[in-house]
């Protein structure tokens, strides 16, 4: 129990920081409850699956740009197919754009694999070239979302026994864990690990680095597609200019106690750190801060946090 | 890797092509003027070639930080915000305070978003692809906030900077006035001076650069400010150039800037590269933006082919210094 604690240090520690948070989020507005909740997790579904996708593929040591980009493609292609269709046919568009995500997310990682060009480089280029393509899909916010799909992160889920969850939360948990879950168990989440903290002793065991790291890549497309369907979800309409949900992504990563540089860290920790930055937002919010004015400090936590990282991967890489 | 073997005809012409990138761009520049002229008989014109250097000067400056950063190995992808900011404050500062301390006031802003970039780069050690970037999405905030305060104040565009961005002196832009100096100190420093020898050698190798003595935190935290005091005075001729205040002014050529330095032969990967190719590279873009707005390809075409033109480059690049 003891090792188990002190294993998990961090992610518990983030836990308690949510926790606080939430309870500062009570004093600040006593009539905070279930809708307050269900809001916040409406608020902070595209940013954790953005923030899971991007942990993946940091966890495999590499690092996805487009990720913002992917999400707009995502989010434009299922509003415009799913304008005027029916709840039948909207089941497959959702499909559709689950298979588009995988295999954008697919196409990053070959060209990482077959061009030798560093993924910073490569997810940047392409990080442009999915931004034209979801402005030729859509040139300004438009489309349309089916009911159900609407409905699915709205309102909440009575749990027995644990009283009541935001549908928000409980679709990001069921998402994460039939997708992650699978993954992790398997001979794939060793490699992803592997590859992640040494490439080449992975390689060296046996281990198909490129294989590997394209499969990580394209996980990570597949939760922007979840994570740009979620947009639409929210709003729903589809947007073709994404939100800062690169930066975000990155911020909650790094806070989440994942290594930039891979092989080190969990999902628990990422997403933990996405609810903590959404509640920051929140609180600013409720405390009827500009929000202008709380998005300037948003981005300065995300600046500081990712500093912060930074600082201790410099430092984690010179003892 | 072996060097033995004897490079075949195809590498050594590759390894011209990376030592020397001046020639083939001059090459690929006249191929697409040769095209548009056939797409378009009867556009050029003295009046067309200096319309395109007008439009071209901006970005090659914007790409100036560019190249500059890349020589470390870096990038600076805060410049469209910054020359944004700097456009905005003067244009709407300058009614109330005049002109000469607007202009004050927005190099100011320029320095400051470049110091906070120098120091995420220099001392905290983030990359600064994602330092950049999150100092461009605080930046914006600011000046949306900013924007607020003075929304009543009306706008004036200082005469000059109109005389500046728009104004032609004997069929040529008044714009080369700044550009020629600025170019011209440009691939001095970067190839006469120390400072632009330093930017080089940690480009080529920072650990060897770290030994020998350079104090790498110095240089960065000096270049990032420099490029953002670049991208400043580009948002003010820029802002001559477009003559209207708006919050999104020169955020179109934050992409541009990447892929006309990346086109010039400048190595995203540092050590390689200068200013003069970027310049060929940012009138190639210009021409071929002209190309396909000819050819009515929307913006987000656009941006998929400067994206893929990025990859490709870089790739090429790869390739072929790789072989030798």
């Amino acid at each position: 129990m003891k090792r188990w604690i002190e294993a998990n240090s961090w992610t518990l520690g983030l836990a308690a920081l949510l926790v606080a948070l939430l309870l500062a989020t009570k004093l600040i507005q006593p009539g905070f409850g279930a809708s307050g909740l269900d809001s916040l997790a409406r608020a902070a579904l595209p940013f954790a699956l953005a923030t899971v996708g991007m942990a993946i593929v940091v966890l495999a040591g590499g690092i996805d740009l487009s990720i913002a980009a992917m999400m707009a493609v995502a989010s434009v292609t299922g509003a415009v197919l799913m304008a005027g269709a029916s709840d039948a046919q909207a089941v497959l568009v959702v499909i559709a754009v689950l298979a588009l995500g995988l295999a954008m997310g697919a196409i990053n990682g070959v060209l990482i694999v077959a061009s030798r060009v560093p993924d910073i480089v490569v997810t940047l280029a392409m990080l442009f070239v999915w931004q034209g393509v979801a402005l030729l899909i859509l040139n300004a916010p438009g489309g349309g979302a089916a009911g159900w799909l609407r409905a699915m992160g709205a309102g909440g889920v009575p749990l027995p026994g644990l009283g009541w969850l935001p549908r928000g939360i409980v679709f990001l948990a069921i998402v994460t864990a039939l997708i992650w879950l699978p993954i992790r168990r398997s001979k794939l989440g060793l490699r992803l690990y592997a590859i992640g903290s040494d490439p080449m002793a992975a390689f060296r065991s046996g281990v198909p680095v490129g294989q590997t790291r394209i499969a990580a890549y394209a996980l990570c497309g597949l939760f922007a597609a979840l994570g740009g369907l979620s947009v639409t979800m929210g709003t729903g309409i589809g947007e073709p200019i994404p939100g800062p949900y690169l930066l975000a992504s990155v911020a909650a990563v790094v806070l989440g106690g994942v290594v930039l540089g891979g092989g080190r860290g969990g999902l628990i920790g990422p997403i933990l750190a996405v609810f903590i930055l959404r509640t920051v937002r929140m609180d600013l919010t409720l405390l009827s801060v500009d929000p202008n004015v709380a998005a300037i400090v948003e981005g300065t936590i995300m600046v500081a946090v990712v500093m912060f990282g930074a600082v201790l991967a410099t430092r984690g890489r010179r003892t | 890797m072996t060097m033995t073997d004897t490079p075949s005809p195809m590498s050594r012409l590759g390894r011209m092509m990376v030592d020397n990138p001046l020639l083939p761009l001059i090459g690929l520049l006249i191929l697409l003027i040769a095209v548009l002229a056939i797409l378009n008989p009867g556009v050029l014109s003295m009046f067309w070639a200096g319309n395109t250097i007008k439009i071209a000067i901006p970005l090659a400056m914007l790409a100036a930080c560019q190249t500059l950063t890349m020589l470390t190995g870096g990038i600076d992808l805060s410049v469209g915000t910054v020359a944004t900011i700097a456009a905005y404050v003067t244009a709407t500062l300058a009614p109330m305070t005049g002109v000469p301390p607007a202009i004050a006031v927005a190099l100011a802003c320029a320095v400051l978003v470049g110091l906070v970039n120098g120091f995420g780069v220099a001392i905290c050690r983030v990359h600064p692809l994602i330092m950049t970037l999150g100092t461009a999405l605080i930046a914006t905030g600011c000046l949306l906030v900013y924007q607020r305060y003075v929304i009543a104040t009306g706008v004036l565009i200082p005469d000059f900077l109109i005389w500046l961005g728009t104004g032609r002196s004997l069929g040529l832009p008044n714009s080369l006035v700044l550009f020629i100096p600025f170019a011209a100190l440009v691939i001095w420093a970067q190839r006469r001076s120390g400072f632009g020898r330093l930017l080089y050698a940690i480009g080529a190798n920072e650990a060897a650069a770290r030994l020998s003595g350079v104090r790498v935190w110095q240089v960065h935290l000096t270049l990032y400010t420099i490029s953002s005091v670049i991208a400043g005075v580009t948002g003010l001729l820029y802002l001559g150039q477009i003559k209207t205040a708006s919050l999104s002014l020169a955020l179109p050529l934050d992409l541009p800037s990447v892929a006309a330095a990346v086109i010039g032969g400048t190595s995203i990967f540092g050590g390689r590269g200068g200013f003069g190719g970027t310049i060929v590279g940012a009138l190639i873009l210009t021409v071929l933006t002209s190309m396909l707005t000819l050819m009515q390809i929307p913006e987000g075409g656009r941006r998929i082919l400067f994206g893929l033109i990025i990859l490709a480059v870089t790739a090429l690049f790869i390739r072929l210094t790789e072989r030798s």
